[in-house]
């Protein structure tokens, strides 16, 4: 039988909340399923569109956008940005014909270690059954 | 010109090295494209680990270099300065951070292994094209503002102005002494609190480097670390400079209202001074009782006022502050009598709370001293007090220790037999937690110089009959249930933030933690700072805690300030936005998305100032046409990341 599909996961993690958060995760020694890479950005505010087509096109088979509460953005409004931003992009992915579960956006504190994982395993388990990605992605 | 990449695997112990094959990923490294040089070793961050780094460095000629461990918040700096230390700029020093958000998190060696592969890779892409820069250099406003005017804030200002510095201290009742004032003594020596706390409210009011602001309150807070700016609104007193204190007016006023200093067992007029030694010595109109602020509503106070001081036409006043620190210093309040219905707290008039009963056994208090209860003005014979009323009880209460209320009802009772000879003191109590110098000795002492009777158990019902207030509990140790007639009853409410605490965390971006105290930037080793750069805790606005504790904090928080203030200078992360002229259509997008008012456009392009930027790149999100960047965090770079995440 064929090896079980892993779902490779791109998550954007603002650095004052979600990285944090992230880090918590480890210091607990939570465990969650190593399918994410984590790329540290300054503010889920400054993730542009481009970067999750980038994602997707390079072969992702789900998009992660993590960032502070709102209301508890280190740079005051940056998350609020993100989530107008990442409605539209929501809706662009699922007008191309993108399945709406492979982009996902949470909201995870720095205290929130638990919450972290929970999204992972949850992330995870929703892509596994979709299989990989193959709509947007564009061979190299 | 090619640039030179040097990758260093820790093993930190077995704490990355036992999930993820460190050997592996330095293999990999050092055949991966544009890495010249890849090792792994025990403990990077060691002195030996980062002489091999320094080393590395200078042999092999390397531009830049990952260092693959923990996360970036615990040893970016050292691994930036050994790249220093070499001769590379900072910048060209990046963290993979395989530990915290890979070795621990995984147990599958293979999987983790592939995965600190993949992150590491992301690092050495990104650095590879990271800039050299230099921090930027900011001018600190040399001032401090201090929020709250009890004993911390009181000894936060105190100690910064003392050094030298100009503090404005802010404080939204008439006058500073917060709770320490209403106390009667103070354990463990019985010190008169009064006593003790005047001389430095004196020394406040008199100190040429302190600005006073009472009846104010912070509204706004911009800025940053350095630079902040605050806007205050001072609320209208209606009684200007020119009053004399003659006290004509609080005789002629017709209003009577519950006294805050005396915690309701007293009364006083719509217009009034706090109380005797108040700082400032001013009095206030208190617009919530007065029947109007026109003579033809009232205005006796006006008529009697010689020097024409009450003027009923003031009006709120908006301050604005420059400051470089900040110390928030607001204190408690006790856990409300709304919340504590179960021991007929706010029901019986002869059971209160035990800031009431401070002002009970104070000299300046409603009864001059004389313990005497609320009801009937009678000298009462058995006291109950109860410890651990709202705390220590997570299922319907707080659930934290309120940590002063075992000594401070050690205090009470034994005060209280100080003044009555002839009573007996009860005290119902969980545990007694009495660490703190020479406080141990002084439960001891209640318990045998003073005959105060300590019963272990929770008391589980009070009601009154025939005069008295009856009290059903259990005493654990001998295992029966105790029923007591007391004459009084105190409760050790729970502490818990003062109130509006929460609208001030959010002036003043800072965290609350899950009790709705301040949280501190670490537990352990950052427990003066707030998570944001330049505002500090002091007092019991961050947990529970003795006067001691509290002023201890006070000069913690004073010092960190200080450390801020004394500088020419401070430095900003150079990491700041980057504009491509020939890029910029000058649409202005970037402009009206900034947090900081940072962009502005000059001659149809978008500038950014250094010094406002914080790099969050909000700006290059929006752009449209990539024309704006965070230097360090490209777009390219980031590309590049996402290849190394998503390949292989």
């Amino acid at each position: 039988m064929a090896e079980e599909f892993e779902p490779k996961i791109v998550a954007f993690l603002c650095k004052w909340c979600s990285s944090a958060g992230s880090d918590l995760a480890g210091v607990s020694r939570m465990q969650y399923p190593p399918n994410v890479v984590p790329i540290q950005v300054m503010c889920s505010g400054s993730v542009s569109p481009l970067y999750i087509f980038n994602a997707f096109k390079k072969g992702a088979d789900g998009v992660l956008v993590s960032g502070c509460h709102p209301g508890d953005c280190h740079y005051i409004e940056g998350n609020y940005y993100a989530r107008r931003r990442i409605a539209l992009v929501k809706e662009l992915l699922e007008f191309v014909g993108l399945e709406p579960e492979r982009f996902q956006m949470s909201w995870v504190s720095a205290a929130e270690g638990t919450k972290y994982t929970e999204v992972i395993k949850d992330f995870v388990d929703v892509l596994k059954p979709l299989g990989p990605q193959s709509h947007l992605r564009r061979e190299q | 010109m090619k640039k030179r990449t040097g990758v260093f695997v820790c093993h930190c112990g077995i704490n990355i090295a036992g999930t993820v094959d460190v050997k592996k990923v330095a293999d990999k490294l050092n055949k991966h494209a544009g890495v010249d040089h890849a090792e792994d070793y025990v403990y990077m961050c060691s002195d030996p680990g980062q002489k091999r780094i320094e080393e590395a460095i200078k042999e092999k000629n390397l531009d830049n270099i990952v260092v693959a461990c923990c996360s970036p918040n615990l040893h970016e700096t050292t691994f930036r300065n050994a790249a220093k230390a070499a001769g590379i700029n900072e910048f060209q020093c990046e963290i993979a951070n395989i530990r915290e958000q890979c070795s621990w998190v995984h147990k599958d060696m293979d999987k983790a292994t592939v995965k600190a592969e993949k992150i590491t890779v992301s690092a050495v892409e990104r650095v590879r094209q990271n800039e050299s820069l230099e921090p930027i250099g900011i001018p600190v406003t040399r001032r401090a503002l201090v929020v709250g005017g009890g004993i911390a804030g009181i000894q936060a200002a105190l100690d910064m102005a003392n050094t030298g510095f100009e503090v404005v201290l802010v404080e939204r009742s008439p006058s500073i002494g917060g709770h320490m004032i209403q106390l009667s003594e103070t354990f463990p020596t019985l010190d008169c609190s009064q006593c003790i706390l005047t001389p430095k409210m004196v020394e406040v009011s008199k100190h040429p480097k302190i600005k006073l602001m009472v009846y104010s309150e912070v509204q706004e807070i911009t800025g940053y670390v350095g630079n902040f700016k605050a806007k205050i609104l001072k609320k209208p007193t209606f009684v200007t400079d020119a009053c004399t204190l003659c006290d004509e007016c609080t005789r002629v006023c017709p209003v009577v209202q519950s006294n805050e200093f005396d915690l309701g067992l007293t009364g006083r007029k719509a217009i009034y001074i706090p109380f005797a030694q108040a700082i400032p010595a001013l009095y206030t109109l208190d617009i919530t009782g007065c029947p109007g602020l026109m003579p033809i509503a009232c205005g006796k106070c006006a008529d009697v006022c010689d020097p024409g001081a009450i003027d009923f036409d003031m009006k709120p006043e908006i301050v604005e502050e420059e400051i470089g620190a900040i110390v928030l210093a607001t204190g408690y309040d006790l856990y409300g009598k709304e919340e504590m219905a179960e021991y007929g707290y706010g029901k019986y008039a002869d059971v209160m709370d035990g800031l009431q009963f401070e002002r009970l056994l104070s000299a300046s208090g409603p009864t001059q001293g004389k313990v005497l209860r609320p009801s009937d003005h009678k000298e009462p014979k058995e006291v109950v007090f109860i410890q651990c009323a709202g705390s220590r009880d997570p299922e319907i209460h707080c659930a934290y220790c309120s940590k002063i209320c075992c000594m401070y009802t050690a205090k009470h009772a034994m005060l209280y037999k100080h003044k009555v000879h002839d009573g007996q003191a009860y005290i119902f109590y969980i545990d007694i937690r009495s660490g703190g110098k020479n406080y141990e000795e002084f439960v001891q002492r209640t318990t045998e110089e003073d005959g105060v009777l300590y019963l272990r158990g929770k008391v589980s019902k009070i009601f009154e009959e025939n005069g008295k207030i009856k009290v059903w509990g259990t005493d654990t140790l001998i295992g029966k249930p105790v029923e007591i007639d007391a004459d009084l009853v105190v409760l050790a409410m729970a502490m818990r933030p003062s109130e509006g605490a929460d609208k001030l965390a959010r002036t003043f971006k800072v965290a609350v933690d899950k009790d709705g105290f301040l949280a501190e930037a670490h537990p352990k080793l950052k427990p003066v700072e707030s998570v944001t750069a330049g505002i500090f805790y002091a007092g019991a606005v961050q947990a529970p805690k003795d006067i001691p504790e509290a002023v201890a904090q006070a000069s913690g928080a004073a010092a960190k300030a200080i450390g801020i203030l004394s500088q020419e200078r401070l430095f900003h992360s150079p990491m700041v936005a980057k504009v491509v002229k020939n890029l910029c259509t000058g649409c202005n997008m970037c402009v009206d998305v900034c947090p900081y008012d940072a962009i502005s456009l000059e001659d149809g392009k978008a500038v950014v100032n250094d010094v406002l930027c914080e790099g969050c790149g909000t700006c290059s999100a929006t752009c449209l046409r990539a024309a704006i960047s965070v230097k360090n965090v490209t777009p390219q770079q980031i590309y590049e990341m996402i290849d190394a995440s998503v390949g292989g």
